[in-house]
């Protein structure tokens, strides 16, 4: 079998004397589009922050490409953070982090900027655009760095319904360039719409990893059905 | 009339007549003390931001240390600096006692840990939310530190005012290393002092009146400055 993109191996995250996560494995493969599902305080966003490096874990190991290197990725977060300066000189930052070279870095972001829809905001203060527009400067930013994998921690959750529409159309043309997706989400029909897989946390345990229609028509983990039933109780 | 209405008026009379020697009090006051927060910036700023952001040893009891400093009593800092400027002191050969650079070294001591410890709770505050974005961005800290200074520059510029601020009032440093000699290092609080127990109290006044005029239209300048830039830039 083929290195899978990422590999979780036995995973532990402590913050003081609390485990929020515990003994996670898992395999993500290249290409598809994960979405975490799972209760507030379960450890999504904790895991997500593993899997990106922004935190180390406590114990075991994480392998991208089976150990052969850490592939380009970015990562989008539920509230926008962006600098004070206009949309095109926060995408062009990012380039200037990631080693793009000067010459290149003003037409890359434009290029970027025009498939966000943001062309005409593109010298705007960032930080006075909307938080749909700001979370669609937050995508192009990501989107500049050509990322292999794109992370994203509840993207949608502060935007009104056109805005995370938006925004997810463009996490599927982002997907469609073959880059992998895994996301957190408290929102099933989005979980619905844009994966291929469902993670499952529980208690900083990852209960099951199922293609999406098995895990809405039969969860395998009784902690997921027990989640489904309360949330589609609730719509 | 009252000594203290007609020193009002005489008082006015001075500044809107443009009194030679109190331009050239006025004019040193701002040299030594505009020069000193230019330096103190300089020196501040990195810090603030580098003790905000950076994980270094240390740096909890270097916070407190820094917020302590900001309470500095002038005229002590005015004898340290007195000490190391004196002919028998460490910096004596270089005989800068009694000159206007010893009281720009005497109030860059004084106010580079007020720039200092406010830049840090500004970007402290910031790297708070920063964080985890540049981090993602793949940004070092030294690169993060200079990227919150660049952002929260409207909210730095608070923080050098209020140097300025401390600066062009404090008495008792530019006293001490200064000497408070006429046409050479006497500045407007150390002027106000004098004249005060001279009892030219018009002069003292006038002074007084420009000092306190100053210092609100540096505030003023301030807020009108942010309240620009968040209009501006979000």
């Amino acid at each position: 079998m083929a290195d899978a993109l990422l590999t979780l191996d036995a995973l532990r995250y402590d913050a003081g004397d609390r485990t929020l996560i515990r003994d996670v494995s898992l395999r993500l493969e290249a290409g598809r589009r994960t979405l975490i599902l799972g209760p507030n305080g379960a450890g999504k966003s904790v895991l997500m922050r593993l899997m990106h490096g922004l935190i180390e874990p406590s114990a075991g190991r994480i392998l991208w490409n089976g150990g052969s290197g850490r592939p380009a990725q970015a990562m989008v977060f539920q509230r926008p953070v962006m600098l004070r300066r206009s949309v095109l000189d926060n995408v062009i930052y990012a380039l200037d982090l990631a080693g793009v070279p000067a010459a290149a870095r003003r037409a890359r972001a434009l290029d970027v900027l025009e498939r966000v829809g943001l062309t005409a905001l593109a010298d705007r203060p960032a930080r006075v655009l909307s938080g749909g527009e700001q979370q669609r400067a937050a995508l192009a930013r990501a989107w500049a760095l050509r990322p292999r994998v794109l992370f994203l921690d509840e993207p949608t959750a502060s935007l009104d319904p056109g805005a995370a529409a938006e925004v997810e159309r463009l996490i599927r043309v982002i997907a469609d360039e073959g880059c992998s997706i895994v996301m957190v989400t408290h929102h099933l029909g989005q979980a619905r719409r844009l994966a291929d897989d469902i993670v499952f946390v529980d208690a900083g345990r990852i209960t099951e990893h199922t293609p999406v229609a098995e895990f809405f028509a039969s969860p395998r983990s009784a902690e997921a059905g027990l989640y489904l039933r309360g949330e589609l109780s609730w719509t | 009339m009252s000594t203290l209405s007609e020193s009002f008026l005489t008082a006015g009379g001075l500044v809107l007549a443009g009194d030679p020697q109190l331009l050239n009090i006025v004019s040193l006051s701002l040299q030594v003390s505009l020069t000193a927060v230019f330096l103190a910036s300089c020196i501040g700023l990195p810090i603030g931001a580098a003790v905000a952001v950076g994980r270094f040893p240390g740096r909890k009891p270097l916070t407190v240390i820094l917020n302590g400093l900001m309470g500095l009593p002038p005229v002590v800092i005015g004898l340290l600096v007195y000490l190391l400027l004196s002919r028998a002191g460490p910096l004596g050969s270089f005989g800068l006692l009694f000159t206007p650079t010893a009281m720009v070294i005497a109030q860059v001591v004084l106010i580079t840990p007020i720039v200092a410890a406010l830049s840090r709770q500004i970007v402290a505050d910031a790297w708070r939310d920063y964080e985890e974005q540049l981090r993602s961005l793949g940004a070092s800290t030294p690169r993060a530190a200079f990227t919150l200074l660049v952002d929260t520059r409207f909210s730095l510029s608070t923080a050098v005012l209020a140097g300025l601020g401390r600066a062009v009032a404090e008495v008792g440093a530019v006293m001490i290393v200064g000497g408070n000699i006429d046409g050479v290092t006497r500045v407007m609080t150390t002027s106000i002092a004098l004249e005060t127990s001279k009892g030219d109290l018009p002069l003292a006044l006038a002074l007084g009146f420009i000092l306190i005029a100053i210092v609100l239209l540096l505030n003023a300048l301030a807020h009108a400055v942010r309240e620009w830039a968040v209009r501006r830039y979000g």
